[in-house]
């Protein structure tokens, strides 16, 4: 399907190759509101084409770094080596970074299960598999199904970086394709966990998660997220050549930031950029 | 056996099999070197498919790669002091990439590397793993004690601080689904082919024919969505093990792919066996049960053999199914636990890999030794049919 995706892309940038033209690639987590900011952009500046692919924040970086992508969708920062192979070709100078919304993960578990929250050490503990039943966490007296994604999704890094610590996934994790594929996992299994967008959860439960045992569980919503009060969320980023930030492109990328542009964030299941961090 | 070819063979054959003993039309002779470069460009494109594969994955053989998590810096200061060739190789460029940067990009780079080792988390920076090259082959293949793990383990982990690359669990998985796919389909195909070509009534014959042919007309995608929506929940309740989705499902999904490649080969080789075998027995008083599974089987046998290994080959190198139904690589031979394939491995990891990196290496490894299982078992297979032909002809 990416590939499609991406031979129409190329199919369709041949036809449009006019002034005007912005690429965007990179993040699957981000491709649907991109396509839904360039949709909306385009019917508002006609003149201006843009073109939306995924593939994954690596893929983006990849593209940026070969000038094949004018801006580069990522749910994750740029590594170090990234950077430094973007500088060979920008002329010294590194990628500009823009946030461009936020986002929270869920934990998602099978509805009939009977457990609320969690904190954020026993979610890693059941994801490393160091927690293998559920009743060590206060829930039924069941074995755990891990499901989890694909290594090559931004949001596997995510997880595996800051709720995992850094360790590894259990090997008994099953890798599901896509975060719908998760959730339909879960529904499917009664002592299933799963994680991705909380927007995405659809008719399993969403857990509270707790920053540690004392604290408070907090439910995944927009305030809670918003406040920083939910432990679990990352920024979504755009990265540009700033060689190419003038003109269209910076137009383009100040109305995503703007009110006009950060209203169609809610839609996608994201939540808009505070205020403040709207000029950085 | 027939009597021309006596006659033949006799012909003096030339060069590349163009007969001497007659004349040629010019359009026939085209065709016919036409034909043979195609054939000959068959060869030459699995040969230039196999040296590209394995071009890619040469560095992981010479153990030019390093994935070791802390690395030597080379503080910016002493650039100077190192030759270019060593800068080079330090900010892994390419010779023209190496030329077309300036001074002040070199710096910066220069600062990226240093930059990049101190983005290590301070959990990691004294870990007994983080100076090792996991893209050697003892970590490739040999069970290694990794901090946090209790005992040596097979680990496939490509993404994370440390990364993991143990292509064991991955081998045993692609077998343990193969090995599943193939139990469950050739009795299937093999029976559904003997029924098709030697007991069924023609009316029958003309639907279940292209029926199960049909089967394979189903994209496999689809097949592994209705394994992983249908399939793994009926399996479970019938069967009750703990991981939904889990080898056995996989091989049972990927048996429908399999069997309409089984079936049509083998159901071609019984019904070329010569209709005499079939008469004489069954004048001789045999049952039609008795001729098919006693003489026309035995008869097929090299034929349905070839279907087998060419469903082995089909199963093997199935991506789809395996990536949607299960894809944990766990390191064990129980049917009931998830497994991972090589070619699941290769397709959902390639999209994200940095190319030119270890992992991309990795996979394209993987890539060459699934190519290099494939032809061997091929070969062996081939080399067996042989034998069964003769042996089944009377020749030695």
């Amino acid at each position: 399907m990416k590939k499609l995706f991406s031979i129409l892309s190329v199919a369709a940038l041949a036809v449009n190759l006019h002034a005007g033209n912005i690429t965007v690639k990179g993040s699957d987590t981000l491709v649907i509101l991109a396509q839904k900011w360039a949709e909306v952009y385009m019917g508002q500046h006609p003149e201006v084409k843009i073109q939306v692919s995924g593939g994954g924040s690596g893929i983006g970086f990849a593209a940026l770094q070969s000038q094949t992508t004018d801006l580069c969708d990522a749910s994750r920062p740029a590594k170090a080596a990234e950077i430094a192979k973007c500088q060979v070709v920008f002329g010294g100078k590194r990628p500009t970074e823009y946030k461009v919304a936020l986002d929270g993960l869920s934990v998602y578990v099978n509805p009939e299960n009977t457990l609320k929250e969690l904190t954020v050490d026993q979610v890693g503990d059941i994801f490393t598999g160091k927690i293998k039943n559920w009743k060590e966490v206060g829930g039924p007296d069941a074995p755990i199904t891990v499901y989890s994604r694909e290594n090559s999704s931004g949001t596997y890094e995510f997880f595996k970086e800051h709720v995992l610590k850094g360790k590894d996934f259990a090997a008994s994790a099953q890798t599901m394709p896509g975060t719908a594929a998760i959730v339909q996992a879960v529904l499917k299994d009664k002592s299933a966990i799963g994680y991705g967008g909380a927007a995405y959860g659809g008719n399993s439960k969403l857990l509270n998660i707790k920053h540690d045992d004392n604290s408070p569980a907090i439910a995944p919503t927009e305030d809670n997220v918003l406040n920083g009060t939910y432990p679990i969320w990352r920024y979504l980023y755009v990265y540009v050549n700033p060689n190419l930030d003038k003109g269209e492109i910076s137009a383009y990328l100040g109305w995503i930031r703007s009110d006009d542009g950060q209203k169609y964030v809610k839609d996608i299941g994201y939540y808009p950029l505070p205020k403040n961090l709207r000029n950085n | 056996m027939t009597p021309n070819t006596k006659n033949e063979d006799r012909r003096p054959h030339g060069w590349i099999g163009i007969h001497r003993g007659h004349k040629a039309r010019p359009v026939e002779w085209l065709a016919e070197k036409f034909i043979f470069l195609v054939s000959l460009s068959a060869i030459a494109m699995v040969l230039l498919i196999f040296l590209f594969v394995a071009r890619e994955a040469l560095p992981v053989f010479f153990g030019e790669t390093n994935t070791a998590l802390i690395q030597p810096t080379i503080p910016v200061a002493e650039m100077d002091k190192h030759s270019p060739a060593e800068l080079r190789r330090y900010l892994d460029l390419t010779p023209e990439q190496y030329k077309s940067v300036d001074h002040d990009t070199l710096l910066a780079l220069m600062q990226g590397k240093i930059d990049e080792q101190n983005e290590v988390p301070e959990n990691f920076r004294n870990d007994a793993d983080a100076h090792i090259n996991t893209t050697e082959w003892k970590y490739l293949v040999q069970a290694h004690q990794w901090s946090g793990y209790d005992k040596p383990e097979h680990i496939w982990q490509p993404v994370g601080q440390i990364k993991k690359f143990n292509i064991i669990p991955l081998f045993v998985g692609t077998l343990k689904i193969t090995l599943i796919g193939l139990l469950f389909a050739v009795p299937l195909a093999v029976g559904a082919a003997i029924y098709v070509s030697q007991l069924a009534r023609p009316r029958v014959r003309e639907i279940v024919k292209p029926v199960i042919e049909m089967l394979s007309g189903i994209p496999s995608v689809v097949v592994g969505f209705f394994a992983l929506l249908v399939m793994a929940t009926l399996l479970q309740k019938i069967f009750g093990y703990q991981t939904r989705l889990n080898a056995f499902v996989a091989g049972v999904a990927l048996g429908f792919a399999v069997i309409p490649v089984i079936f049509s080969i083998a159901e071609d080789a019984l019904t070329s066996v010569p209709r005499a075998y079939t008469q004489a027995a069954l004048a001789l008083g045999a049952s039609r049960w008795q001729t098919a599974w006693q003489i026309v089987l035995p008869a097929a046998i090299p034929g349905v053999f070839a279907a087998t290994v060419l469903g082995f080959g089909r199963a093997i190198g199935e991506t789809m199914i395996v990536l949607m139904v299960c894809s944990a690589s766990v390191m064990s031979w129980s049917i009931f636990d998830s497994a991972r394939s090589i070619t699941t491995t290769i397709a959902a990891e390639m999209g994200e890999v940095v190319a030119g990196g270890p992992h991309y290496r990795i996979l394209f490894l993987l890539g060459a030794l699934l190519f290099a299982a494939t032809f061997i078992s091929n070969m062996i297979a081939d080399f067996v049919i042989h034998r069964f032909k003769n042996k089944l002809e009377g020749k030695r």
